[in-house]
């Protein structure tokens, strides 16, 4: 286990170290302060502690990495992730998890706007609330919510799978609530347990996805 | 971008230290905005005495000439304190209009920046650390206080473009964000005969609120107001005699971090701003709604 410390090191060099370091190798953050792309860029299978709240874009592009953050992340957390995963005891700002391919990510707090904005396949856990235009044109991946959903859930959803088990102010264009099946149930039960995460009552959360109709031009929406 | 902080004290151990605290959160909002950078400190009011903040770009020459002439006037009794470019003139508040009249005609080259029992403004172009500097802001007291520092994008780089913008009173105003029909809204407000000294799109939302609350509405409903008639973006934090108001547009993309402990409650563009004050790991931190509007009053 390496400590790095704000007080004694800069962020490039935090930064470099991290992305340098070799696998299955750990490390602890201390006094981020809420700094701009920590743990950005990191392209080994380690372990990353950070111990406080960070600023934008942190674990920005993350691959196989593992990152904890023991407190409050602002705007982009995690965007266009690949693989590994991110772990938020706090809360997250606007866009967290925008456009990422693979990985998961966990929110033990709430998640602010545009949540999993343009997803392209990774898993999303909020155990709170999301703010509005969350999963806005999300492609491929989950988005799952403990808690509440702001207005235009899923605006221009493709064929990203939301399981929410609280209240959704308002659906985004194209978005629907969808049946839950048994093979929805094993799905969401999945993503939680990559999560580390169990719940017993999965019945209560509803499925929303793309109704489609928006995939084809239609001519009918062209007349002047 | 810009960057914008505010602070609101609940107990004397912030107050006395509010100009240092809220230096300290503007300075690390930087590299937000180096353009310019401004502050308002609400200080302690002295009964029937309202204080006058002017700006000029000759302050050696403009102020020893306001000084004499205002000393010319008999029975207008008044005290000058110079900082830097800027001068308080402190005087009874039956003498406030006189006096603005006294400066608009004979001083064309001095701007008034704010009027009010408690609020000063100090604004300049330059980064924090030096607008800072330049006013030892760092060494003032007082109840609030909101903070600004500026990249330009709507209007030219001066000391008047900069933030807060006061159009009433005790009242300011500053932005992040950028209006989109400001200038509809500034020929409108002009018809109803309030004063612009800028081409800024946020002065012209400091004067709509100004304005709305001069028609009998109360800060709250004016800030609603406000999410219905001024188009583009913002984030809001607006100064009154009381206290500090939060408001972000239904979009909310600009950026706004709350925390509030026993002791103050304090406003940041981002966290960052708020890491220098005592006990913010203990402080509940979290994120503005948006369309909604907030207010602390002392």
């Amino acid at each position: 286990m390496h400590t790095l410390d704000f007080k004694k090191l800069s962020l490039r060099e935090i930064n470099k170290t991290l992305q340098g370091s070799d696998n299955n190798s750990s490390f602890t953050i201390k006094n981020p302060k809420g700094s701009h792309a920590l743990a950005a860029g990191i392209n080994k299978k380690i372990d990353v502690k950070v111990l406080g709240s960070v600023g934008y874009y942190c674990a920005g592009m993350n691959k196989k990495s593992s990152i904890k953050i023991e407190g409050s992340a602002g705007p982009g957390l995690g965007e266009n992730m690949m693989s590994g995963n991110i772990h938020v005891t706090g809360d997250v700002s606007q866009y967290a998890g925008a456009s990422g391919h693979g990985g998961n990510i966990l929110v033990e707090g709430n998640a602010s706007s545009r949540c999993g904005i343009s997803m392209k396949g990774i898993d999303i856990v909020i155990k709170g609330n999301v703010g509005h235009m969350s999963a806005f044109m999300a492609q491929k991946g989950t988005l799952v919510i403990f808690g509440d959903a702001g207005h235009a859930l899923g605006d221009s959803i493709y064929e990203a799978n939301i399981y929410i088990a609280g209240k959704v102010s308002s659906l985004g264009a194209d978005c629907v609530e969808k049946k839950m099946t048994k093979k929805h149930i094993i799905n969401l039960k999945n993503i939680l347990s990559n999560a580390n995460l169990t719940d017993d009552n999965l019945g209560r959360f509803k499925r929303f996805g793309s109704s489609r109709s928006l995939y084809n031009f239609k001519v009918d929406n062209a007349k002047i | 971008m810009c960057g914008i902080v505010g602070l609101f004290s609940k107990k004397e151990v912030i107050s006395s230290n509010l100009g240092l605290h809220l230096s300290k959160m503007l300075e690390s909002m930087s590299d937000r905005g180096p353009d310019s950078a401004g502050l308002a400190i609400y200080g302690k009011p002295t009964a029937r005495k309202t204080k006058i903040m002017v700006q000029s770009q000759a302050p050696e020459t403009d102020f020893k000439r306001l000084k004499k002439f205002l000393l010319s006037k008999k029975s207008l009794p008044f005290d000058l304190k110079i900082h830097s470019t800027h001068a308080v003139i402190k005087l009874d508040i039956k003498n406030k209009d006189l006096v603005t009249g006294f400066i608009k005609n004979t001083f064309p080259n001095l701007r008034i920046l704010s009027v009010g029992k408690k609020m000063e403004i100090y604004k300049e172009v330059g980064k924090p650390v030096e607008v800072v500097k330049r006013f030892s802001i760092h060494k003032m007291q007082g109840s609030h206080g909101i903070g600004h520092t500026r990249m330009a994008t709507e209007s030219a780089v001066t000391t008047l473009g900069a933030h807060p913008f006061s159009t009433g009173e005790d009242q300011c105003l500053v932005h992040n964000g950028s209006l989109s029909n400001h200038n509809s809204l500034r020929r409108e407000l002009i018809r109803k005969d309030m004063i612009f000294e800028t081409e800024n799109d946020s002065e012209v939302a400091a004067s709509f609120i100004t304005d709305k609350m001069k028609c009998g509405q109360s800060l709250k409903e004016a800030l609603e107001s406000a999410l219905i008639e001024l188009d583009g973006f913002f984030t809001f934090v607006v100064g009154t005699e009381n206290g500090f108001g939060v408001l972000r547009d239904p979009i909310a993309c600009k950026p706004a971090v709350l925390a509030e402990t026993s002791d103050y409650v304090a406003f940041g563009s981002e966290y960052r701003a708020l890491t220098s004050l005592p006990n913010i790991e203990k402080a509940r931190v979290w994120e503005p709604e948006p369309a909604t509007v907030y207010f602390w009053g002392h």
